[in-house]
């Protein structure tokens, strides 16, 4: 009976196992294909890879991905540093109605925040269109630009919406963790506000911010639905432009590329998990 | 010894309408040591506050040598804090943080004759004075550790060190014994109290402990309610409280019910007892208190008053006993045993009677039917300080 039970067990874990990796290690599998198969292994080759960096629609993704993460990580990092801060120094009684409001967004579908931020885009352009209209007409010494249109800009504002609430959910533990007589003590040094965040708060926080900031560049070079529904038809993300390439015939480009973006990914989030463990481990000893 | 520096004038505060300090008036000396006194809640920390600038009142004043300071910010007081669990800079080592204050600080350049250019302070001058506040706190070599690599005992010194340095007029100390162990405790009260005659600044010191409070201080002002309900000398306090708070809060004291008859003569259990008491109306009811120490044993046919011994406990230098007297329960501190169940007499001395008007503390304290439960309250010094802090945060 034992037996039974822990060989079903075994079973059940190895499937588990493969409906989650099998996908993945056979798409990895692929991208060194000779051939353009993705069922067939004709031999090992970097092929795709090679001609992966010579298609220059990816690469163009490839940079707008990277210029929209890195952008939208440190302004994202700077805005939710500072609002972690303000929820710190909140009663209890309204910050945590607030963190519920700044928690919403990340259990939130991702295609609601998708749409409904394209919604509020092309609201606000409509409004901007009349307004600029009337403006021009009234006189003609500032002609303002009267046709907007989504693109990078609003895909900008989209990923660092999105990052926000990352950034102030590792923030504020570190600053709950803080000695809350060190600002005090630093102004009472003789600092003014703002130096004793420089030399006393930051360096207390900085952990916090550096894993927000590693999660927040995780989650907006992933992002595809998001992107999706607010980069508008001229800038197109590297996750976009995997899904276009799929709508045609399926090419082991898209293995290589993919690989790519698993393999960015993984570091990533490894990066941030080791850091998290070190850290707890630090903060133990210290206890 | 005499000249004031700080007034506190008509002080109230309130969080959320919710009324922390009443009406808070003192006057601090310079150079003197001065301890705020209360149970946790009493308003001892948010005083302190205020005065550190940490706090705004809601109303009243903050004099410094007669200046109105209230909205002076912290940076620009000449007061320094030494806080609760010491809040040192985890970051930097023990050097950095007792040179973190003279690195902000900026002075007008000797060179410069219009005396308005600002200059840092240069870093052979911080080196020296870091040094020499290094060997007043007896922690030579330790330099370059960083504050987590130190005991309790180290960390406490180097806070002390790090708010002196600055040369501030007023020391501000809260609860900064709290965190120690009882040896290091005691040991830390010489030192500060070492320390203060050193430097010869004004320390203004905030503790729940009476003990401590006796030993170094040369004002206490003791508080509960947010309202001060003593000021005084340590003997003042402990000889002569005001009323029945006081009398139970510092030292031991038995608080009976009692009738002024007239001047000098004061009655209890319907037996008149000479006192040195006077200043009272004619048959006025007063709080009667007596000092455990004060207490005489004698043979029961000698006593003013006879009851018998229901504890007795033995405390190293003495024994404590307690004797129920028709219902209400004495402590008294005897060097003498008396078993458990004897009848005995007991004498007190006119010195040892003190009469206080009724207040509204009258009848809450100074009956030791609930002896044991009173003396572990009193031990709990972590528990306090626990509470403390979570009053802070709302």
């Amino acid at each position: 009976m034992k037996k039974n039970t822990s060989l079903l067990n075994r079973i059940f874990m190895a499937l588990v196992f493969v409906f989650l990796y099998a996908p993945i290690i056979l798409l990895i599998i692929f991208s060194f294909n000779a051939g353009s198969s993705n069922t067939v292994w004709k031999g090992f080759s970097l092929a795709w890879y090679t001609k992966l960096f010579h298609n220059r629609i990816i690469m163009q993704s490839v940079y707008t991905t990277l210029l929209v993460s890195l952008l939208a990580t440190v302004a994202a990092t700077v805005a939710g540093t500072f609002a972690a801060i303000g929820f710190y120094a909140m009663r209890r009684r309204v910050r945590e109605p607030l963190m519920t409001v700044n928690n919403i967004p990340m259990m939130n579908a991702d295609i609601v925040t998708g749409v409904s931020l394209c919604l509020f885009f092309v609201a606000l352009f409509n409004g901007w269109h009349n307004f600029a209209v009337w403006f021009n007409n009234a006189q003609r010494t500032f002609i303002l630009v009267e046709n907007l249109h989504m693109g990078f800009g609003t895909l900008l504002i989209a990923h660092i919406v999105f990052n926000i609430p990352y950034v102030i959910l590792s923030v504020g533990p570190k600053l709950r963790q803080m000695d809350k007589n060190l600002v005090d003590a630093a102004m009472d040094l003789g600092c003014t506000w703002m130096q004793a965040f420089w030399k006393v708060i930051l360096p207390e926080i900085k952990p916090g911010i550096v894993s927000g900031a590693l999660t927040a560049f995780t989650m907006s070079i992933d992002d595809f639905v998001i992107s999706y529904f607010t980069a508008g038809s001229s800038s197109s993300t590297l996750a976009m432009t995997i899904y276009g390439m799929t709508k045609k015939r399926v090419s082991p480009e898209i293995n290589a590329i993919s690989t790519l973006l698993f393999v960015t990914v993984l570091a990533l989030l490894a990066i941030v998990n080791i850091r998290e463990a070190r850290q707890e481990r630090r903060a133990l000893q210290r206890v | 010894m005499s000249k004031e520096l700080i007034r506190l004038r008509d002080l109230c505060m309130a969080y959320d309408n919710e009324p922390v300090l009443n009406n808070i008036n003192l006057y601090i000396n310079d150079k003197e040591f001065l301890t705020l006194l209360g149970p946790s809640g009493c308003g001892k920390t948010t005083t302190l506050r205020i005065i550190g600038g940490f706090v705004t009142p809601t109303s009243g004043d903050v004099l410094f040598d007669g200046v109105r300071i209230n909205d002076v910010p912290p940076y620009r007081r000449q007061i320094n804090t030494v806080f609760q669990k010491y809040a040192l800079f985890p970051h930097l080592n023990v050097f950095e943080n007792i040179a973190f204050g003279l690195r902000m600080q900026r002075r007008p350049d000797p060179s410069d004759p219009t005396g308005k250019k600002q200059v840092k302070i240069p870093e052979e001058e911080i080196r020296e004075r870091v040094m020499e506040m290094l060997e007043v706190i007896n922690l030579k070599g330790f330099e370059h550790r960083k504050p987590d690599a130190l005991s309790g005992g180290q960390q406490q010194r180097v806070a002390i060190a790090r708010a002196l340095v600055n040369r501030p007029k007023v020391l501000l100390l809260d609860e900064p014994l709290g965190a120690l162990d009882l040896k290091l405790r005691k040991d830390m009260q010489i030192e500060l109290k070492r320390i203060q005659q050193q430097v010869g600044i004004t320390f203004i010191y905030v503790t729940h402990d009476q003990e401590e409070a006796l030993t170094m201080s040369d004002t206490i002002v003791v508080m509960d309610k947010g309202s001060i309900q003593q000021i005084g000398t340590p003997e003042d306090i402990y000889n002569e409280p005001k009323n029945a708070f006081v009398a139970d809060f510092i030292g031991e004291s038995n608080i009976i019910d009692g009738v002024m008859v007239r001047d000098r003569v004061v009655k209890m259990y319907g037996r008149e007892f000479p006192c040195l008491d006077g200043g009272f109306a004619e048959n006025e009811p007063v709080d009667v208190v007596i000092r455990p120490e004060d207490i005489d044993i004698v043979p029961v046919e000698q006593g003013q008053l006879t009851g018998t011994v229901t504890n007795v406990t033995f405390k190293g230098m003495q024994y404590d006993i307690i004797v129920d007297f028709r219902g209400f329960k004495w402590l008294i501190q005897t060097t003498d045993h008396s078993p458990v169940g004897a009848r005995i007499g007991i004498k007190i001395d006119p010195d040892g009677i003190h009469v206080m008007k009724k207040s509204s503390y009258s009848g809450m304290f100074g009956d030791y039917s609930s002896f044991s439960e009173e003396y572990d309250e009193l031990d709990d010094a972590s528990l306090a300080l626990d509470e403390e802090e979570s009053e802070d945060e709302e």
